[in-house]
């Protein structure tokens, strides 16, 4: 993976500490890595969606971990951004049910609209399409996860829309 | 009309709150095995019942209930397996989102059969909104006494939370998940030592699917015994089956066990036939590891009798002619679906989604996909078709998790029942350029070309 030269302000908010200690509540005394997963989800959408190798040493400061157990974590798993995303990323769901479908038309249609190619962000850093695996919705297909929710049933139409609510910031990205 | 005893209720307005869900019966079964059973009784009731491990595998409950480790005097965990993320099953996420209480009543009562006081429900990271849902609920189900210190006065303790994976398919197996839930990697462990006997931190462990668990209450509220009237043989009780593809009504449906295929298909009650009328070609009965059957193994089974809804049944004749129950995400397939592009597109899956730790599998998913994309692409070689068999037939059975096996045995089903469309591929790239190539002409209309053809 490219690493990129790109600073991120990091900001851990009195709000964000008590749901990290929430979270670590979770946990018997001495188990406190295990609340990485959430922890990183907490912290990634706090911070535009991303985690750069100075908040993900903050996380593992706050757990008493090393800062590899969380790397090896952050690059293991799908959901955890190294580098900064599309403020609205459409990850469409591209497995088999959603094929039937007919998403990759969807797709296509989606970065013709928006003048990009998968995993490109728009110039403005707004929008990014990219293709996922199986998101558990195949009897709602052709559906794509943007932010905390799913749009599932998806047309044309509806993308049409989703771009137009996304510009006029009526779209929330995270149930906080 | 079958009976519904996961979602008989899931027409209520409000169910989702603990308001409705107590005043329609909830709970109940919490306040009956605490009250008047001992943890054993509660074992022995779901060992009666016969009730199944609806994840996948089908593992008896009861007797994974009784393999846990109680002499060690170590704490004990249930937890509950809600990684839901095998394609084409999306049935956990509907039992969660519409009926939280559920889960949670059902995990009461079954971390009270343990002898478990802290465990957790383990969700996939996608699932985002219905983790809140269910953090919610869990407050609600608390602020009521049902969670906490000293429940109903018994003298139980139980402390239950929701734990957020991070994408990644692989920590449905339980030992993955388990590491997971430690804030690890989620790559499997060697078993032995099975998780009864060391799971989370350690400790003596269970691991149940959703829909296992939720299954939980109606047992205790009625009896092992009236439960397993419900079904056939051995697959006994109910099953909720998630439906996709070419079907007319798609979606997830709680099914009586032993109902025949041709009826979930085609009756009004269930899928409604095919969309469009289209013929039906294929279908996938257990989520997207099982092996794809052809039309003709799909009603019937090799030797005549009606294919049924139960393990054994979906199971009949083997992968020679047979597949599996699975998870029951059932996923239909017409004649303009491409079994060459649908095998990539699973195999590309399970590629993206192996671990990396045993090498059959890193490698060997990412040999499957490469070479399945390019028979789809028109660059096939007539000796890849027993190239893939021959990779496949090296994943299985020699990586420490199934997800090798689950990579494998798609790519062997459809090389079984499919190999001429295969060979349609290799010989006339030409004719499958664009990627709906069977949408403007089935292969049915165009079989003939690869017979006549020789190499």
């Amino acid at each position: 993976m490219k690493v990129l030269d790109i600073k991120q302000e990091i900001n851990m908010t009195e709000s964000l500490m008590t749901r990290i200690n929430e979270l670590i509540s979770h946990y018997p005394e001495g188990k406190q890595k295990s609340a990485l997963l959430p922890v990183l989800h907490e912290v990634q959408d706090a911070h535009n969606d991303w985690l750069s190798i100075e908040l993900q040493d903050k996380v593992a400061e706050i757990l008493s971990i090393k800062p590899v157990e969380v790397y090896e974590v952050v690059s293991f798993y799908t959901m955890f951004n190294r580098q900064p995303i599309g403020k609205y990323m459409f990850e469409f769901c591209t497995t088999s049910p959603c094929c039937l479908n007919g998403v990759e038309n969807l797709m296509d249609y989606t970065c013709d609209k928006l003048g990009v190619k998968v995993g490109e962000p728009t110039p403005d850093g707004m929008f990014e399409v990219r293709g996922v695996q199986c998101l558990g919705a195949c009897g709602y297909a052709p559906m794509m996860q943007l932010g905390d929710f799913y749009q599932e049933h998806l047309t044309k139409e509806k993308i049409d829309q989703l771009i137009v609510d996304c510009r006029d910031n009526k779209i929330t990205l995270h149930d906080k | 009309m079958s009976q519904k005893i996961l979602l008989d209720k899931i027409n209520v307005p409000g169910i989702k709150t603990y308001e409705v869900y107590r005043r329609e019966g909830g709970y109940a079964s919490v306040e009956k095995a605490i009250k008047t059973l001992t943890p054993d009784e509660v074992v022995e009731e779901v060992k009666t019942s016969g009730l199944r491990g609806r994840g996948g595998a089908g593992f008896p409950a009861g007797m994974k209930w009784s393999f846990i480790d109680k002499k060690s005097g170590k704490p004990r965990h249930l937890v509950c397996n809600a990684d839901e993320s095998e394609p084409g099953t999306f049935k956990d996420r509907f039992l969660m989102e519409h009926l939280p209480h559920l889960l949670i009543e059902g995990m009461i009562t079954s971390s009270y059969a343990l002898g478990a006081n802290l465990s957790y429900i383990y969700i996939r990271g996608e699932y985002m909104w219905v983790y809140k849902i269910l953090e919610r609920a869990i407050a609600e189900a608390k602020a009521a006494g049902w969670l906490g210190k000293n429940i109903l006065g018994s003298g139980y303790d139980l402390e239950l939370y929701v734990q957020i994976g991070g994408g990644a398919y692989i920590c449905g197996e339980e030992t993955a998940l388990i590491e997971s839930l430690e804030g690890k990697r989620g790559n499997p462990r060697i078993k032995p030592p099975f998780p009864a006997i060391s799971g989370l931190w350690s400790n003596p462990t269970v691991v149940n699917n959703v829909e296992t668990i939720a299954a939980v209450p109606w047992i205790i509220n009625n009896s092992g015994a009236d439960y397993a009237k419900i079904g056939i043989g051995r697959s006994t009780g109910t099953k909720l089956i998630s439906a996709s593809g070419h079907v007319k009504n798609q979606g997830v449906y709680e099914i009586e066990l032993g109902l025949s295929v041709y009826e979930f298909m085609n009756s009004d009650e269930y899928l409604g036939g095919m969309i469009d009328s289209r013929p039906l070609k294929a279908f996938v009965p257990g989520g997207s590891s099982v092996p794809v059957l052809p039309a003709n193994l799909i009603y019937k089974t090799a030797n005549g009798d009606d294919r049924l809804m139960t393990y054994e049944s979906l199971s009949d004749g083997g992968f020679a002619t047979g597949s599996m129950l699975g998870s029951g995400g059932f996923i239909v397939y017409n004649d303009t679906a491409c079994i060459v592009r649908n095998t990539w597109n699973f195999a590309r899956f399970y590629a993206h989604e192996s671990c990396g730790q045993c090498s059959p599998c890193r490698e060997g998913t990412g040999w499957l996909e490469k070479v399945l994309w390019r028979i789809e692409n028109g660059q096939g070689r007539e000796e890849d078709i027993d190239l893939l068999w021959s990779i496949q037939s090296k994943i299985e059975g020699n990586t420490i998790c199934p997800l090798g096996d689950a990579a494998a045995w798609p790519v062997a089903a459809a090389i079984r029942h499919f190999r001429d469309e295969f060979e349609y591929h290799v010989r006339f790239p030409e004719k499958i350029k664009n990627r709906e190539h069977f949408v403007a002409e089935p292969f049915e209309k165009v079989k003939h070309l690869v017979s006549k053809q020789t190499v």
